[in-house]
């Protein structure tokens, strides 16, 4: 008699969604390998950062789908944490220390340096897409400053003349080499 | 004596962060490369850092003597140091002498860092070889209640920052019934001036875990969880390291050492928010939620980690543990003064020459640390102003510089020792301007949650602009103040509570910064 298939009316509506399928894949497998651990939010947004550069905001409604949390949860968490970016960063990031221990030996001069050199201002990528420039308080190098960190990489005592050597060195290196030490 | 030497010659490089961002690894490479090239047969450690940051990368060859320090240690360097013989311990314009009678280290106290530059932070053997987990097989034959009152009695406050008993804490722990209990560790080291927490977890990270062990063991909580943040990624992969190695050979996991206890450990990286080294926003942000404070009560240790009893205590407080259970509280406790007993790290920083980590028994004072170990400013100029106790603490002007190293003393002058950061500024200093970025950091890291806090910290930049720019300038003064008070009386935790002191305390020592006729320098 009826042959018309039954009418669904989904409960969780698909939003249209930007991300690519890697990137969708990308989300979707941090969710499935992280989301029994208790407070899995976290872990989950670092795996994701770490697959793909950032947290794009389309992956904002897969990982409370998965997590059975609300868009402003998992909204309110990412954008609480300043290492968490939105945007795609460039192909190196570098943090440059803001706080006291290092303001002691030159950071203010060292920031204003940075930002003349690169072109950009803080969160900014430099137009070669190379290089992105983030703030940090603190890396942990106090006796050794100015510091900055490339990726994952420490560097001390960062006069404006290593900082521009530094970042030579960045712009030759095509892609992120993410090396273990 | 070379005849006598083993063959194989034992090499350190740290392996430390801070000696990594000076060049650590290229040395390393390049004292690999030059011994393989001259058939020498060399076996390369890669220790910790033994604190002494100036001299970084300091290489230390093992001799019959004893270990022989050569530092700073270029890449460059390298080949003429195999031409000296500094594989025996031989003269170099880099060498100097024993590393064990250099008189920065020869000076100090070292309880809680006894290890970190000796031993391999990646070899459990050297661990156990010096010293390690004999305080764990201690607390192992005793009763929860027994290791609780060792703690107790060692006198060990927190070394975070607030300096609460770690005994009460943990027998609150002890005595609150529950199916599930936690120990968190607040790996969250944010203070600027401070990296003692960075230098034991790269450099001896099982101290660490072997401290975590022991308070689950004190408390019967079975799981616990080091909050590390994402600054240190050198040290997620030397703890990741020694949880694997300590796991592997029973003394984590179920059945610790055949004893029926058991305890698992992870680590949890933050994502760079200094609020998360409260306890209670850090407990909210392991939990995967934004890193707001909690109100208080309930406390931690009855409702803390998914509401359950929880030990939350500093990198330090933890690491201290071992040494406490393994040599009894009273050895502990019979270093310091008053009521700060034991050991402090602390962490000589900013514009210093000999920059590093010093751990003495409290009561030393700043002045020693500044002068007969820092060796005064890295610029040469006089030191005008001193920071302790991170981006909380006050600044301190030469005539504080004889106060004790001690808690109640730095009450007392209404300052605070907090994490043991100590931060130097020379003569070139703006106060001013240190004061304007003390609410500036509040306003880019508070939490949002109390409004003191909140909208306290950016009226605190607007009125200290204004005060600098002359508009009505006492008044302006009196609002600050008065601002001041608010945060003081009116926050929720320390951020907001004490942000106040940095400002207050530059605002009263150096009066003379505040007052501009003509601005000419800018202020970030």
């Amino acid at each position: 008699m009826s042959s018309k298939p039954p009418r669904v009316i989904p409960i969780h509506p698909e939003p249209p969604s930007s991300l690519t399928a890697e990137q969708h894949s990308a989300v979707l497998a941090a969710c499935a390998r992280l989301k029994d651990l208790p407070g899995a939010l976290m872990p989950i947004l670092h795996a994701v950062q770490e697959a793909l550069g950032y947290v794009p905001k389309d992956a904002v409604p897969v990982m409370a789908r998965e997590l059975n949390l609300s868009l402003a949860e998992v909204h309110g968490v990412l954008s609480f944490y300043h290492y968490f970016r939105k945007e795609p960063p460039g192909r190196h990031v570098v943090h440059l220390c803001r706080a006291e221990a290092c303001q002691a030996v030159g950071a203010v001069l060292l920031e204003a340096h940075a930002k003349e050199a690169l072109g950009v201002d803080f969160h900014g990528t430099t137009a070669d897409g190379a290089i992105t420039l983030e703030p940090v308080y603190c890396l942990g190098n106090c006796a050794l400053g100015p510091s900055i960190m490339i990726d994952d990489k420490l560097q001390g005592r960062v006069s404006t003349q290593r900082f521009d050597a530094l970042m030579h060195t960045c712009r030759s290196q095509g892609v992120h080499a993410k090396d273990g030490r | 004596m070379s005849g006598t030497a083993p063959a194989r010659v034992k090499v350190y490089v740290p392996r430390d962060a801070a000696a990594l961002g000076v060049g650590a690894e290229d040395t390393a490479r390049a004292i690999a490369e030059e011994a393989a090239r001259r058939h020498v047969d060399i076996e390369l450690i890669r220790n910790g850092s033994r604190g002494l940051l100036w001299l970084e990368p300091l290489v230390e060859v093992a001799t019959l003597a004893g270990r022989v320090a050569y530092g700073p240690v270029a890449a460059h360097d390298v080949a003429s140091l195999f031409d000296a013989g500094f594989t025996h311990g031989r003269p170099h314009s880099l060498a100097h002498g024993r590393t064990e009678e250099l008189p920065y280290l020869k000076n100090q106290e070292r309880l809680t860092f006894a290890r970190v530059g000796i031993t391999d932070p990646r070899s459990l053997e050297d661990y156990v070889a010096h010293g390690g987990y004999r305080g764990l097989n201690a607390a192992l034959g005793m009763e929860p209640a027994a290791i609780v009152a060792a703690v107790t009695a060692s006198g060990l406050r927190g070394r975070g920052g607030a300096a609460f008993p770690a005994g009460i804490k943990w027998k609150t722990v002890l005595g609150a019934a529950a199916a599930q209990k936690f120990i968190v560790c607040n790996a969250d080291e944010g203070d600027s001036g401070t990296f003692s927490d960075r230098m034991v977890m790269e450099g001896d990270p099982f101290v660490l875990v072997e401290g975590m062990t022991i308070a689950g063991v004190a408390t019967g909580a079975t799981r616990g969880y080091i909050y590390l943040r994402w600054e240190y990624p050198d040290a997620k992969v030397a703890l990741e390291a020694a949880i694997a190695a300590a796991a592997a050979a029973g003394y984590l996991g179920e059945d610790i050492r055949g004893s029926g206890k058991s305890f698992h450990l992870e680590v949890r990286m933050g994502a760079g928010a200094y609020i998360c080294g409260e306890e209670t926003s850090l407990l909210e942000s392991l939990e995967g939620k934004r890193g707001q404070v909690r109100f208080k009560p309930p406390l931690p240790a009855l409702q803390g980690l998914f509401g359950k009893p929880t030990v939350i205590n500093n990198v330090i407080t933890l690491a201290s543990v071992p040494i406490i259970l393994d040599r009894g509280a009273d050895y502990y406790q019979h270093f310091g003064t008053g009521r700060s007993r034991g050991t402090l790290p602390i962490q000589l920083t900013g514009n210093i020459k000999h920059g590093g980590l010093v751990e003495r028994a409290f009561g030393i004072t700043l002045r020693e640390l500044l002068y007969d170990y820092g060796g005064g400013s890295l610029s040469g100029r006089p030191i005008r102003a001193v920071q302790v106790g991170g981006p909380l603490g006050a600044y301190l002007p030469e005539s504080q510089f004889d106060t004790p190293l001690d808690y109640e003393a730095f009450a007392a002058i209404r300052g605070m020792l907090g994490h043991g950061g100590v931060v130097v500024f020379d003569d070139s200093v703006d106060m001013a301007a240190q004061a304007r970025y003390a609410m500036e950091f509040c306003a880019i890291e508070s939490c949002g949650k109390c409004t003191p806090c909140r909208i306290g910290s950016t009226r605190g930049v607007e009125v200290i602009d204004r005060l600098l720019a002359g508009e009505n300038a006492a008044k302006q003064e009196t609002l600050l103040r008065d601002l001041c008070e608010t945060l003081t009386y009116g926050s929720l935790c320390a951020l907001g509570g004490l942000t106040p002191y940095p400002v207050l305390s530059a605002l009263n020592h150096f009066p003379e910064d505040f007052v501009r006729p003509v601005r000419a320098k800018t202020v970030a």
